[in-house]
């Protein structure tokens, strides 16, 4: 550890959707910290500087169990955990068929199950962990066209406040992000004028940079967190200001 | 209730074996529960005597799986409440 790593970094620390958007701000936002960094993504990009990329789609419970295998033997047991793995498949709902719901429920929802199942196993003989979980604006706003979406990303704030209860009693504290427009892959696949009419909804009038939401996902895992459990932190430029 | 209490009843010729294999169980229940050895008894309560709470049990479940090489269903481990019930359970499966 460095002269200048914070206290309370060195942790093993895992972001699942790491390779783009969020998930790869989160990455070397805790590179950064000094933690030690392995990241799940579909198709990893070229070695991040200083973390462990590993190919694993979190929709399957083999490749999760091998992903989470390989980070135990290369870097211990996982502390913090960074549920950030997310796709959207947006439609009407008369237009949303059977496969649409069924994969954004299973990589945004049933995938943190997964990960997180996973991850408290460990974190129970240590008596200790961090589980963040990224939600959404959307989740609470719920825009047309999300309704796949914004059911698995809400699901994620009921699944954490079960696990905040579950597992206070060994330190183990559960909290949810929920960021706004964020200038990612995503939000790029909008059109400019549905984008413009997006950003009138929020106060702070501009996209958040995925930075940003990095910084609030690693608050939550600091030392200075500890008596937070079970909250939804927003950061959405006050979007959703009490939903 | 009564006839419940009958499971305990065991033929002598299997002491044996199932003595080596309670010295394992009661070894993971120390760990995992971090209390002294002689508390681990047949007819001790893993709430009241051992102060162990749902997630001790999860975790000296997964601690037995692993130590045991076998898998317990959660379906199996409904009204177990004492040293003894969940060592038979374990001891059924070997």
């Amino acid at each position: 550890m460095s002269d200048t790593a914070p206290a309370g970094s060195g942790r093993c620390v895992l972001v699942t959707g790491g390779s783009r958007g969020i998930g790869a701000a989160c990455v070397s936002w805790f590179v950064a910290n000094g933690d030690r960094v392995a990241y799940l993504a579909r198709s990893p990009a070229k070695a991040a500087d200083g973390a462990l990329a590993l190919a694993c789609d979190v929709t399957d419970p083999d490749g999760v169990e091998a992903a989470f295998a390989d980070i135990e033997a290369r870097l211990g047991p996982v502390e913090v955990l960074v549920a950030n793995a997310g796709i959207t498949r947006d439609t009407l709902l008369a237009r949303m068929d059977e496969e649409a719901w069924r994969a954004v429920i299973d990589t945004n929802l049933t995938g943190t199950y997964r990960v997180a199942r996973r991850a408290v196993a460990r974190m129970l003989r240590l008596h200790r962990g961090r589980l963040i979980f990224v939600s959404s604006v959307g989740a609470f706003v719920g825009l047309p066209g999300q309704a796949n979406y914004a059911a698995s990303k809400a699901g994620l704030v009921g699944m954490a406040r079960a696990l905040a209860r579950e597992l206070a009693s060994r330190s183990i504290t559960v909290n949810v992000v929920a960021p706004g427009l964020v200038a990612t892959d995503m939000i790029e696949a909008l059109d400019a004028s549905r984008l413009e009419q997006m950003k009138e909804l929020v106060p702070l009038g501009r996209t958040a940079t995925a930075e940003e939401v990095a910084a609030a996902v690693g608050f939550l895992a600091s030392e200075g967190a500890g008596y937070i459990t079970g909250a939804v932190l927003p950061v959405d430029g006050g979007m959703g200001m009490g939903l | 209730m009564t006839s419940a209490r009958r499971i305990s009843g065991q033929g002598a010729d299997e002491t044996v074996d199932s003595d080596a294999a309670f010295e394992k169980f009661r070894q993971c229940a120390v760990e995992v529960l971090q209390v002294p050895e002689e508390k681990v008894t047949k007819e001790a309560r893993f709430a009241d005597d051992l102060d162990a709470d749902s997630l001790d049990l999860v975790e000296l479940v997964m601690a037995l799986e692993e130590s045991f090489d076998i898998t317990v269903e959660e379906t199996e481990l409904e009204n177990i409440e004492t040293v003894g019930q969940a060592f038979d359970l374990i001891a059924s499966k070997l």
